[in-house]
């Protein structure tokens, strides 16, 4: 039911914490950052992102499942037993809250790829692009059955409701994360459907994003060229796909990335020094059809980054703050403050310019 | 024997009004008036140009369509029956100039244009920046670069480039067909705008030698004016294949339009016809065109992008999907409503197909085959003003190519007789008491003035999109929605009905 929706505006809240060191905290700091910005959602979204969460199965691919149907699941089970060693096979952990009613299925499983299959696809040498693949075919051709999240040592909480709800509804003061992104959504219009909720997810990749991608349309059938299928019709599934291509594929530095997603005006690159200029004059040349036009901020996680961008004309608000190892990145100051008084520094994340927080050398997650 | 095809207009002259200064008949290019105590028209001669009434100072002059010149009939219309008169008396084929002016669906004005509204923010562009900065040529899939102490280096070297300030190119006229004053202003305004004119196949008189880096060199099937000096003096190589307005057939160029200079630009013997061959006869087939291309890469020292020019025909995309892997870094679709100097009038009206369909086919094509990003598009064919200028984008286009709207920029009054070469406003003429009337830096200004208005509304279309750069529009078919078009026409165009 969910695969032909048409495509939603929303306007949204975001959050992010990230502890450098890679020290861990449960969830309720961020929960309570989002629920302040509690008018800047409608009740129709909300969800999470957290690193860091499953030290114990950390090399394994932790899939979060939300199914509509007994079916979807059983197809899913038999395409997953296909392609994967199964290690541990379980239903999320949720807790009745009021204003989260009639969830789907929730489920996550630990999986490693069988070596067997990853030689038949002859992708030896990428198993991810092998997790890309199962992802999309099980989005695309298992009708009701939904990825969350695909990564390892992570895992994406999300569905229909507030979103301090739903952080509750799925527990999330009991995990543990280096990492914490979340997300409020203010859809202009219903889908009700709990794979449509922030953030969005692909492999490590998490993306919580507040705005509206105005470029969609190209960036869409941009991707769909390499091989990503963008069905959900979010324009959130295209900043993970991008980041996807150009990084994990193209071996892009990310700072790199965000200047072709969100790149600097030609007057500015016109005036830069020569090699620069080279170099922007190509990334323009070359990924015009990449760049993210239209209002928004969004902050992309990955299990060594957490990077907040804007649009090149700011049409979407975004505060960065520092203490001690937290970094912080959310759409109002006042979330940061709400949970962090005290702050080293904090400043207004300036047009198109990449904010990125990296996980310290050795940190151990 | 005189003709008995009737008078196709009538020129009514206010005698009250007129004071005889006699300059419409100086002014007329077709004969048409002549001063006999007063002055006196032979209708016949008259193609409406409005030369004649334009230039009278003292508005005396209108030109009527002749009301009754045939007896109604829904089936035998007029231009028919003309057709069939001419043809009786000559048995000829009947030549014709400019694009196919038959009543075709236009499937551009069915196709709508998005805004946004509240959910996400439309751009000023008069207070934002606003980006139409284009590219053409071929681009690779990825840029490979290293992370160096001193910052990021790239270590592709990308394919030689040609930067246009707005995604507008001037279509193929040739010298021949119009005037060197025409050239000349075309030469001038690309140069200004930051943008490109085309040689089209009659090469490059060398007065233009200064603007060689806004110049399209095309290698047709004549070869006519083709040698190393004048590939080394463009910014781009472009092998004709075909013209809209005339798929599958060579280049007219009628002799009495062969003046001197034109002859010696051609390479060609004055006052001869010049009837460029149908194929180009080193090609017949792709792996020929292949070799052109790398002949034509060779010999400019691989530093200009090489175009291939074909007419939008049923194969198309297919055809396009060759050009791009025989190594073409640009490709130029020129759709049936293309405009041309001299072509036969049943070909204009009955060969080829709509440039919105063949674009879209070849776009989507190229992008299943993930060859997109190796070739640059350029459509052309009836592009009328911004609004087809940004849904040719939208359906993936990277520029368009305008042919007679530059011509009418520059004074045409689209009367269809360039063949004859009699042109009253001085453009598709040789002769040269016609020519000079055409003041190359008068028409170059308003050649500016289009291309500056044209870009003005696209960053308005921009802006209202919420977009603050071309690329973000171009191959967005998202963008568009279809009025009143069947659901076959919807996805070959790629779009969704309006409500969807």
């Amino acid at each position: 039911m969910q695969q032909d929706f048409a495509r939603i505006p929303s306007g949204c809240a975001i959050s992010g914490i990230m502890s450098t060191k890679g020290r861990r905290m449960n969830g309720e700091a961020v929960i309570r950052s989002i629920a302040l910005m509690h008018e800047r959602s409608n009740g129709l979204g909300g969800g999470f992102a957290a690193y860091g969460i499953y030290p114990e199965f950390k090399d394994h691919y932790a899939f979060h499942m939300i199914y509509h149907s007994e079916q979807s699941k059983i197809d899913t089970e038999a395409f997953l037993e296909e392609n994967f060693i199964i290690d541990r096979s379980e239903p999320i952990p949720t807790r009745a809250v009021p204003g989260i009613t009639d969830p789907p299925i929730l489920w996550r499983y630990f999986l490693q790829i069988k070596p067997k299959r990853l030689i038949m696809f002859g992708r030896v040498d990428s198993p991810r692009a092998f997790v890309v693949n199962a992802v999309m075919t099980i989005n695309n051709s298992i009708p009701g059955a939904f990825v969350a999240s695909s990564g390892q040592n992570m895992g994406a909480f999300k569905g229909v409701g507030f979103p301090e709800d739903i952080g509750r509804f799925y527990r999330l003061d009991e995990y543990e994360a280096y990492i914490w992104t979340a997300h409020g959504r203010f859809p202009t219009n219903t889908p009700g459907w709990w794979g449509g909720a922030h953030p969005f997810c692909l492999l490590d990749w998490s993306v919580v994003h507040n705005g509206e991608i105005s470029s969609y349309g190209i960036n869409k059938r941009y991707l769909e060229m390499f091989g990503y299928c963008c069905e959900l019709q979010t324009d959130t599934e295209v900043v993970a796909y991008l980041f996807d291509l150009l990084h994990r594929q193209q071996k892009m530095p990310l700072r790199l990335v965000c200047q072709a997603l969100a790149p600097p005006f030609w007057k500015d690159i016109d005036m830069m020094p020569e090699a620069e200029k080279q170099l922007y004059t190509a990334v323009r040349q070359v990924y015009g059809s990449a760049m993210l036009n239209g209002p928004f901020s969004f902050i992309v996680a990955s299990s060594r980054y957490m990077i907040g961008l804007n649009d090149r004309i700011k049409l979407r608000p975004m505060t960065c703050a520092v203490k001690d190892d937290l970094v912080f990145m959310a759409s109002e100051e006042s979330a940061i403050r709400e949970i962090s008084p005290h702050l080293d520094r904090v400043w207004t994340a300036r047009a198109g310019e990449p904010i990125i927080a990296e996980l310290e050398e050795g940190a151990a997650v | 024997m005189s003709s008995w095809i009737p008078a196709e207009f009538f020129v009514r002259v206010d005698h009250q009004r007129c004071r005889r200064c006699k300059r419409c008949v100086m002014n007329c290019g077709f004969g048409t008036l002549s001063f006999q105590d007063r002055v006196v028209a032979d209708h016949k001669k008259c193609v409406a140009c409005h030369r004649c009434a334009t230039f009278c100072p003292e508005g005396a002059i209108t030109i009527e369509k002749n009301p009754l010149a045939y007896k109604e009939s829904a089936h035998w219309l007029p231009e028919y029956r003309k057709n069939i008169m001419k043809q009786a008396e000559t048995g000829g084929m009947l030549l014709t100039g400019m694009g196919n002016d038959r009543p075709y669906f236009s499937y551009f004005d069915h196709m709508v244009l998005d805004a946004c509204q509240v959910t996400n923010p439309s751009i000023d562009p008069l207070r934002e920046p606003m980006e139409l900065r284009t590219y053409l040529g071929g681009k690779p899939n990825a840029l490979e670069c290293e992370e160096t102490p001193d910052g990021v280096r790239l270590k592709t070297r990308p394919a030689p480039q040609v930067k246009l300030d707005t995604p507008i190119v001037f279509g193929a006229m040739s010298y021949g067909s119009i005037s060197l004053n025409a050239h000349r202003a075309l030469a001038r305004a690309a140069k200004e705008m930051g943008i490109l004119m085309n040689t089209g196949e009659g090469g490059l008189h060398r007065d233009l030698y200064p603007y060689s880096e806004h110049i399209i060199v095309q290698v047709a099937s004549g070869r006519f004016g083709v040698n190393q000096e004048y590939l080394n003096h463009g910014a781009v190589v472009e092998i004709k294949i075909g013209q809209g307005a005339k798929p599958g057939i060579g280049g007219h160029l009628p002799g009495e339009k062969v003046s001197q200079e034109v002859s010696e630009t051609r390479m060609i013997p004055l006052g001869s016809d010049a009837l460029s061959p149908a194929p180009h006869h080193d090609i017949y087939s792709i792996e020929d065109l292949a070799q052109l291309i790398y002949a034509l890469k060779e010999a400019t020292n691989w530093t200009k992008p090489v175009s291939v020019k074909i007419a939008a025909v049923h194969n198309v995309a297919a055809i396009a999907s060759g050009i791009a892997r025989a190594g073409a870094d640009i490709i130029y679709i020129d759709g049936f409503r293309g405009g041309t100097g001299a072509a036969p009038t049943i070909i204009r009206d009955h060969v080829g197909i709509p440039i919105e369909m063949a674009l879209a086919a070849v776009d989507d094509r190229l992008r299943r085959e993930g060859i997109r990003n190796r070739v640059s598009l350029i459509c052309a064919g009836g592009i009328r003003h911004a609004g087809d200028m940004a849904k040719a984008i939208a359906l993936g286009a990277d520029a368009v190519a305008i042919g007679t709207a530059a011509l009418i920029a520059m004074g045409c009054h689209v009367c269809q007789k360039c063949h004859t070469g009699n042109c009253s406003w001085g453009i598709a003429t040789q002769r040269p008491e016609l020519v000079r009337r055409l003041d190359p830096e008068l028409a170059a200004e308003h050649l500016c003035n289009l291309i500056r208005a044209w870009s003005l509304e696209l960053k308005e279309i921009l802006g209202a999109l919420g977009v603050n750069a071309v690329e973000s529009l171009r191959g967005s078919r998202e963008r568009l929605r279809g009025v009143g078009l069947s659901q076959v026409d919807l996805d070959i165009l790629g779009i969704k009905p309006a409500g969807r």
